[in-house]
């Protein structure tokens, strides 16, 4: 019998079908013959060149941004009107806050009261989350013998002739005069934060200011006569533990209606408010340390 | 739309938003990449404190000799949450610019997509 060498491709599933002939699966499928790096390459080079991905890419941007901002304005057009005051917004938490604010915390600023009382460790956070981040940027910017070149070294010590070179009489008069006032200014607003507005962020990113401004005008140098990096770790390690030692007291003995044997003070007063103005302090301090520790380790690497 | 007209400010904020959110994914340059971000963070600040403020009523400082009622004060509660939003921005900003510094030291350049091929290049 004169069998077909090949058989159609028919005559195969027939056979499949009856049951005569198993289905040859080939072992592996190989890719290989298939260069895909080339079409990719192809693909790039003639259809999907730089230009006409930029322009895609930009007009994508623009359709997503723009159906964003069309689904929140839609959102917006939902919202309760701006400005009423039965808006569901300020309910009886609201209430709470500023009827009995007063009483409870002994502060006349109701905000300072809320974020330093009632949410105290709220900004317990903040505040770790300031040292963190002061924490990385030293650990990324901070010179030491094994990141810094040659040239960076001799760049540096230009930079310190030329400040000294030149005397800006009239510019380091004036700064000199302003820096101890914004040093004053910051620590009333951090000491008045419980009874005016202000408070431990606010006072404390003044007196970061005079910090830098005293520094720029005057050198890292006659900086670091009184401000060390030992004196910035110190500042901040020494107010955040305060900071928890005094809201871990606090939250043990005052919260959940226990007798508090801090006095609350007569609310006005500069010693009210019990707790609110040490952590106004310790917050400041912090804030202070962390703005010019990012000036001097974005300008020099050094504190 | 007449809704719209009323919440002008929320409406404002969250254009600024898609502003800031347009900058950061258009603009190569990492500052400016952040510089957009800053700008979205400023959107949400602007969004609280409109819903955070009621009309005729002043900021809440209890002043000497008066009593304390809902019917004086805004809502302090988004003034908090703006405080956070501040604190948490300023330290997201100081971090990641420390890292563009880095990388501008090692490639020397903020062009996120040279930085990339340079990056591409350094790991083959």
């Amino acid at each position: 019998m004169n069998e077909p060498k090949k058989k159609s491709t028919w005559r195969h599933f027939v056979d499949w079908v009856n049951g005569e002939e198993a289905i040859e699966v080939p072992k592996k499928i190989s890719f290989k013959k298939i260069d895909f790096n080339k079409i990719k390459e192809n693909f790039e080079k003639y259809i999907w060149s730089g230009r006409k991905k930029a322009i895609f890419y930009l007009v994508m941007c623009a359709f997503v941004c723009t159906v964003f901002i069309a689904i929140l304005l839609h959102t917006v057009s939902a919202l309760p009107y701006f400005g009423g005051g039965n808006n569901p917004a300020s309910n009886e938490v609201v209430q709470r806050y500023i009827e009995s604010g007063v009483e409870e915390t002994g502060a006349t600023n109701i905000v300072a009261g809320m974020i330093l009382d009632y949410r105290a460790f709220d900004t317990f956070g903040e505040s770790n989350v300031l040292f963190l981040a002061v924490i990385c940027v030293v650990m990324l910017l901070k010179k030491d013998k094994y990141n810094t070149t040659q040239q960076e070294i001799r760049e540096e010590k230009e930079d310190e002739m030329f400040d000294k070179e030149d005397d800006n009489t009239i510019l380091k008069r004036i700064a000199n005069l302003l820096a101890p006032m914004l040093f004053l200014f910051g620590i009333y607003v951090v000491l008045n934060g419980h009874i005016s507005p202000g408070g431990g962020f606010s006072g404390g990113a003044i007196i970061g200011a005079g910090l830098v401004l005293y520094a720029s005008v005057n050198g890292q140098q006659n900086m670091q006569r009184f401000f060390k990096y030992k004196t910035f770790v110190l500042i901040n390690v020494t107010c955040l533990l305060t900071y928890c030692i005094l809201k871990g007291y606090s939250f043990f003995t005052g919260a959940n209606h226990l007798p508090n044997i801090i006095p609350k003070g007569i609310p006005g007063a500069l010693f009210s408010g019990g707790l609110i103005l040490p952590l106004n302090i310790c917050v400041g301090m912090i804030v202070a340390c962390t703005i010019y520790g990012f000036y001097a380790l974005f300008t020099k690497g050094e504190i | 739309m007449t809704n719209l007209m009323t919440n002008h400010y929320e409406a404002a904020a969250v254009i600024l938003f898609g502003i800031g959110f347009m900058n950061l994914l258009l603009s190569r340059n990492l500052i400016k990449k952040f510089i957009g971000l800053n700008i979205m963070d400023t959107a949400v600040y602007l969004f609280l404190a409109a819903k955070g403020y009621i009309a005729g009523r002043a900021a809440p400082i209890v002043l000497e000799g008066t009593t304390a009622s809902v019917e004086k004060f805004i809502n302090p509660v988004p003034s908090g949450l703006v405080l956070t939003g501040i604190v948490v921005s300023v330290s997201v900003t100081a971090f990641s610019l420390a890292l563009v510094q880095r990388l501008y030291k090692h490639y020397g350049s903020l062009d996120l997509d040279e930085i990339m091929e340079k990056a591409k290049k350094e790991g083959h």
